[in-house]
């Protein structure tokens, strides 16, 4: 399974037609502690870049932009109970949404770990 | 400190009510009783007297303190502005609606008609309503005018273009108003890049929002350009007017080309801001949007008196009850009136040198992303502070155990670990020089001894809050 990024620091995790979205370890770390995550309802369907859902912190509030278009096919209603595991597991646990994703192709818009790893050094 | 609840004794009082005499009224419907106490505290009146004198005493406020909180503009009211609303006090917001009513509040029609003028006079708008409540519902109220304005030429347009430093109401009234807003990044000279923008821009823009200076302190070089090229694309700007200290006396939003803009009483023209103020949010706009303003309006007739007319078919109409917060209106036009042309023009200035002089003594000890000469604000990243594990958080709450309120943290959010400071007209050199060898202080200390960072305040009369437990576990009680 491979792992891809976008500038605005989210993440997507391709598993065949589906696609895990969630927030980087670094968009954590700007954020600070994570109090409140809202997420999309099942079914709807977003485009690539576009809002997905809001994450708000102690120190903003922020949108997050879905990486590639698709429909929603679940959220991690655990993170909508217990936020913190976005900021101790952005990776794993604190996933925030299953998408099927509709077109593959966009993905050459995206960095791969490689990628992002060096455009985060560009940003420090 | 013991709440008042805690204090109470059951059948102390304050005041002593003599016997009644005359006949006890018929008793209320059951249904409209109380079935219970009211539960209020028992105290006497010293009791009540000493509890909020000691609350009061734990005020934070800039009657006794520096309040350098950028974006907001804090600046000290005058308590002269205060004592003008006072012969006011006694004037009822429904008398222009009645049939004979009129002629005892000419004086207070007069207020919001003078007010309005001066507005427009110093903004180079066409005109103003003083109706809108806050700077929110006067950004709201120009977004509904320029929709109104697209619907009068037949269009339904889509977008609304802002910077990704502008204030945060902006994308959301944008968004409230029905539009999808478009973000544009942030150039290297601090404000919205002009070729990034030029390329957002399409026939489906319905406005471009932009606050002037922007929330770095800093005055767009291209805001002519980007005026131009929105009209080119027949959309409207929209000027948010939260950083007008910075420009008053000096540049006009209307004759820079902006459409439409708010400017906030509570901020630039002295009057209370904070603690519920209340705010008040004037909106302006240019000839060509005057049909559109709220209804009614206080217009002068040609024998010189003043009345409230409901405006035509193409208001976005009432947007508050009777005329907005006219205690506000009356305090800003004391204020601009005593202060007069030129000493609105030297607000600008003491505010923009306050604030160039310590954005200068401070940059040899904190980061400052974009350096240039600054407007009524500078921002400071505590990033340098952070290789320490010093946050601004933590720098902010060391600055209240030294006296100073901290600055905006965190925001504009194209900053890191940003500091947000705008020292306003209203402070001296003395306070400044010791508000920068505080911030010096902390500086040395993130370097030296970070640990007694972390452990501020110390001196107040609670210690540092859990913001994440209060807002992770909000806890409303709500009757």
């Amino acid at each position: 399974m491979d792992f891809y990024f976008t500038r605005e620091h989210e993440w997507i995790r391709i598993d065949g037609q589906v696609g895990i979205i969630g927030i980087t370890a670094h968009a954590v770390e700007q954020l600070g502690d994570i109090t409140f995550v809202e997420l999309p309802l099942p079914g709807r369907k977003v485009k690539q870049a576009e809002v997905l859902c809001a994450i708000e912190s102690v120190k903003a509030a922020s949108d997050i932009y879905a990486p590639l278009s698709g429909k929603v096919i679940e959220v991690n209603e655990l993170v909508e109970n217990k936020p913190e595991i976005v900021n101790s597991s952005p990776e794993g646990e604190g996933w925030l949404v299953k998408v099927e994703i509709a077109d593959p192709g966009e993905v050459k818009g995206l960095m791969n770990r490689d990628e992002y790893t060096l455009y985060l050094k560009g940003l420090s | 400190m013991e709440l008042i609840f805690e204090k109470s004794v059951p059948g102390r009082h304050g005041t002593i009510l003599p016997r009644s005499d005359v006949p006890r009224a018929n008793d209320l419907p059951a249904g409209l009783l109380r079935g219970e106490s009211a539960g209020l505290p028992e105290l006497s009146e010293l009791e009540v007297v000493r509890h909020f004198s000691n609350l009061a005493r734990r005020n934070f406020a800039v009657d006794t303190n520096f309040y350098p909180l950028g974006s907001c503009t804090m600046k000290y009211n005058a308590k002269a502005v205060d004592e003008a609303v006072r012969p006011f006090a006694g004037a009822h917001p429904v008398l222009p609606y009645l049939s004979s009513g009129e002629a005892f509040v000419q004086g207070s029609l007069g207020v919001i008609h003078q007010l309005s003028r001066l507005l427009a006079e110093i903004t180079g708008m066409q005109a103003f309503s003083c109706q809108p409540l806050a700077g929110a519902q006067g950004e709201m109220a120009g977004i509904m005018m320029i929709a109104a304005w697209h619907r009068s030429h037949g269009q339904q347009r889509r977008f609304v273009v802002v910077p990704d430093s502008s204030h945060g109401t902006n994308p959301a009234t944008a968004a409230m108003a029905g539009y999808e807003v478009i973000s544009v990044p942030t150039a290297p000279y601090g404000d919205m890049d002009l070729d990034a923008f030029t390329k957002t821009m399409n026939n489906e823009v319905a406005a471009v929002m932009m606050t002037c200076p922007n929330t770095l302190g800093l005055f767009n070089p291209h805001v002519e350009e980007i005026c131009a090229i929105a009209h080119r694309h027949g959309a409207l700007v929209y000027c948010d007017g939260a950083n007008l200290n910075a420009i008053l006396g000096k540049v006009r939003p209307g004759d820079i080309g902006f459409d439409v803009m708010h400017v906030n009483l509570h901020k630039t023209f002295g009057t209370p801001h904070g603690g519920g103020g209340p705010g008040s949010g004037p909106v302006g706009v240019s000839e060509q949007l005057l049909p559109f303003l709220p209804s009614p309006r206080v217009t002068q007739r040609t024998d010189g008196s003043y009345c409230l007319v409901e405006a035509g078919e193409q208001s976005i109409g009432r947007l508050a009850n009777f005329y907005g917060n006219f205690g506000v209106l009356v305090r800003a036009l004391a204020y601009i009136t005593m202060l007069g042309r030129h000493g609105l023009v030297e607000v600008s200035e003491q505010a923009v040198l306050n604030a160039n002089y310590v954005m200068n003594r401070l940059k040899g000890w904190y980061d400052l992303p974009f350096d240039s000469t600054c407007m009524h604000e500078c921002v400071f990243s505590a990033s340098r502070q952070m290789k320490h594990g010093v946050h601004a958080l933590d720098i902010a709450k060391y600055l209240i155990d030294r006296g100073f309120h901290p600055p905006t943290v965190y925001f504009p959010l194209v900053v890191k670990e940003a500091m947000m400071i705008e020292p306003t007209e209203t402070e001296s050199r003395e306070t400044l020089d010791a508000f920068i060898a505080v911030m010096i202080e902390a500086a040395d200390l993130a370097e030296t001894n970070p640990e007694a960072l972390f452990q501020a305040p110390r001196t107040m009369p609670v210690s540092r809050l859990d913001e994440t437990k209060a807002a992770r576990e909000i806890n409303v009680c709500c009757q």
